[in-house]
């Protein structure tokens, strides 16, 4: 019984999964899904590691690139491309990674951000594959056996690789591994003196993250058809560190809920460009100001408080067995 | 009598360690005997810690050489040193705040494996150090404490905690710096009896401030102040040596 009640948040995700591109345009659905994902690849590293990357555009965007040459010149199925894609950003992280994580703080921030420019500015450069400022686009999604022409139909054929993501993400922080990367958070040098190479889980979670993001990245290529610069731009960096922390650091599910807010703004806003910056910026004060730890641990413990006549008294009983025992 | 041993457990060779020009720790030759435990002393500012923190790996030394076991360590990293059977506590109480006092004994049980890698392994993987994480804990006296978050723990426990993830590590040799801070009387007791326990089979280096408890515990005593050895051997003779009474006593009308 209680493991079915364990399971029932899950069945209600996927059944909103499965409703949501009814609920609004299956390209804004799509991209909401997306960006949880490339948002929950950023608190991975945020979160659970404590490093902040400002440079997660770079494996977004490489991951876009490389799924949408895979696609163009090769005509794979475009399940093949995403992991390509994917494939590609953790092969960009390893190096990026190796030199990053010898800093901490706001010196990643900037090591992670002067990485991705580089990137910015090769991608602007090499006309002869990415396009240049054109970008790429005519980007074609194929998977035998299945028509994928309408935004839709790529929602649900996308859906399990998407799922896969956030399991691979939550499984990450709820293995062994995640365990060690929250020790190194909380006292690298004690997880050092316990006999762990704490920078080679560092890398790895930065690699980890970094295929993730890419993952998102090429899946938003497919479903859009194109690649652009723009999603290499330090902005897009910046908006997956903003949901992340709208969501809550450190939350993982809290991202997806910050790419719905922030998403859904976007698009309410996009018939009014001059008042765009303005209204988006306002919102993000108040959530920031009233919800300190994020829109997902204040809500999770409000709902803890709704239920807390329950729970306190199944606490109580427990206490009264564990004195009893002690005595 | 007995043969001299052919390995120390530690031994240095001209150790120093420069800090922008100050010497905290001066030219330190050590010769540690296995299996017995050594209490390093002395003024603050001595030394201690930064000699502990080079014998760790966490410091370069400026000059000079690591030996530990038997083997050159100088410059390797805190974490190999750590593999090579080092374990050591902190002055300053170091734990991971998020983590309870069970997954704490579990992440030093599970450091010798590489079950720390699996990220797509679920926390089941987990399991098999489980028990010997209970025992662990109900050996420093945290039976009770095991789901209790480190950051939440009371001090003394904290410190017990600390203990218990150097003990975890089945050392040949632990570094212990001041495993009494701040203790009251009765957990310092407690303190002195886990160390003994832990002590069996195994080479112990401490830090400490408590002359009571030097005295009950070190075989060997070395004095230290402004980065050099001013005196070593038993807590008796020590005591007596007028080079330590004049540091301590200069100390004192400082």
């Amino acid at each position: 019984m209680t493991r079915l009640l364990r399971l029932l948040p899950y069945a209600v995700a996927i059944a909103v999964a499965l409703a949501l591109p009814r609920a609004m345009y299956p390209v804004l659905a799509l991209d909401i899904l997306l960006w949880g994902l490339f948002a929950m690849s950023v608190d991975l590293l945020l979160g659970y590691v404590g490093l902040l990357s400002f440079g997660h555009a770079a494996f977004w965007g490489l991951g876009a690139y490389a799924a949408a040459i895979a696609a163009k010149s090769t005509g794979v199925p475009f399940a093949i491309a995403a992991l390509v894609g994917a494939a590609a950003s953790a092969l960009l992280a390893v190096p990026f990674g190796y030199l990053a994580i010898r800093r901490r703080g706001i010196y990643f921030a900037m090591v992670t951000l002067a990485f991705a420019q580089l990137v910015f500015y090769v991608a602007n450069e090499w006309r002869d594959v990415t396009g240049g400022e054109n970008g790429l686009h005519g980007v074609p999604r194929t998977f035998p056996g299945l028509a994928l022409g309408r935004s839709a139909d790529f929602y649900y054929a996308a859906l399990p690789l998407i799922l896969l993501g956030y399991v691979l993400a939550y499984r990450i922080v709820h293995s062994p591994f995640g365990h060690v990367l929250v020790a190194i958070r909380d006292n690298e040098p004690r997880a050092q003196a316990l006999g762990y190479a704490t920078w080679r889980y560092k890398l790895l979670a930065f690699v980890l993250s970094g295929g993730l993001a890419g993952l998102a990245g090429g899946l938003f290529a497919l479903g859009n058809g194109f690649a652009s610069l723009d999603l290499l731009h330090w902005t897009t960096s910046g908006q997956a560190v903003l949901i992340t922390i709208l969501g809550g650091i450190g939350t993982l599910w809290g991202s997806l809920l910050g790419a719905v807010i922030v998403l859904e703004l976007r698009d309410a806003l996009t018939s009014a460009p001059e008042a765009s910056g303005v209204v988006t910026g306002a919102v993000f004060v108040v959530i920031v100001l009233a919800f300190r730890r994020g829109l997902w641990a204040t809500g999770r413990d409000a709902l803890r408080r709704f239920a807390a006549p329950v729970v306190s008294a199944r606490i109580d009983i427990s206490e009264g067995e564990v004195r009893h025992g002690r005595s | 009598m007995s043969v001299a041993p052919t390995t120390y457990a530690v031994e240095t060779d001209g150790l120093v360690k420069e800090f922008a020009g100050f010497r905290a720790v001066n030219g330190v030759d050590l010769r540690l005997e296995p299996g017995k435990v050594h209490a390093l002393v002395g003024p603050n500012g001595a030394g201690k810690t930064t000699l502990f923190n080079l014998l760790t790996g966490f410091l370069r030394p400026t000059a000079g050489r690591v030996i530990i076991l038997g083997a050159d360590t100088t410059g390797l990293p805190p974490e190999r040193i750590a593999r090579r059977g080092v374990a050591r506590s902190f002055q300053i109480t170091s734990l991971f705040d998020q983590l309870t006092a069970l997954e704490h004994a579990e992440l030093a049980l599970q450091a010798a494996s590489t079950v720390g890698y699996r990220f797509w392994a679920s926390e089941g993987a987990l399991e098999r150090y489980r028990n010997r994480s209970r025992e662990l804990l109900a050996e420093v006296g945290l039976a009770d404490l095991a789901s209790r978050p480190a950051g939440k723990l009371p001090y003394g426990q904290k410190r017990a905690l600390e203990l218990a993830l150097a003990i975890a590590l089945d050392p040949r040799l632990l570094l212990l710096d001041e495993p009494t801070a701040g203790m009251g009387v009765e957990d310092i007791r407690r303190t002195i009896d886990l160390i003994r326990k832990a002590h069996a089979g195994r080479t112990v280096v401490l830090v400490e401030h408590n002359m009571g408890v030097v005295a009950e515990l070190a075989d060997q005593v070395i004095v230290l102040q402004q980065g050099r050895v001013i005196a070593q051997g038993g807590y008796a003779v020590v005591r007596e040596d007028p080079a330590v009474v004049a540091a301590y006593l200069g100390q004192a009308h400082a």
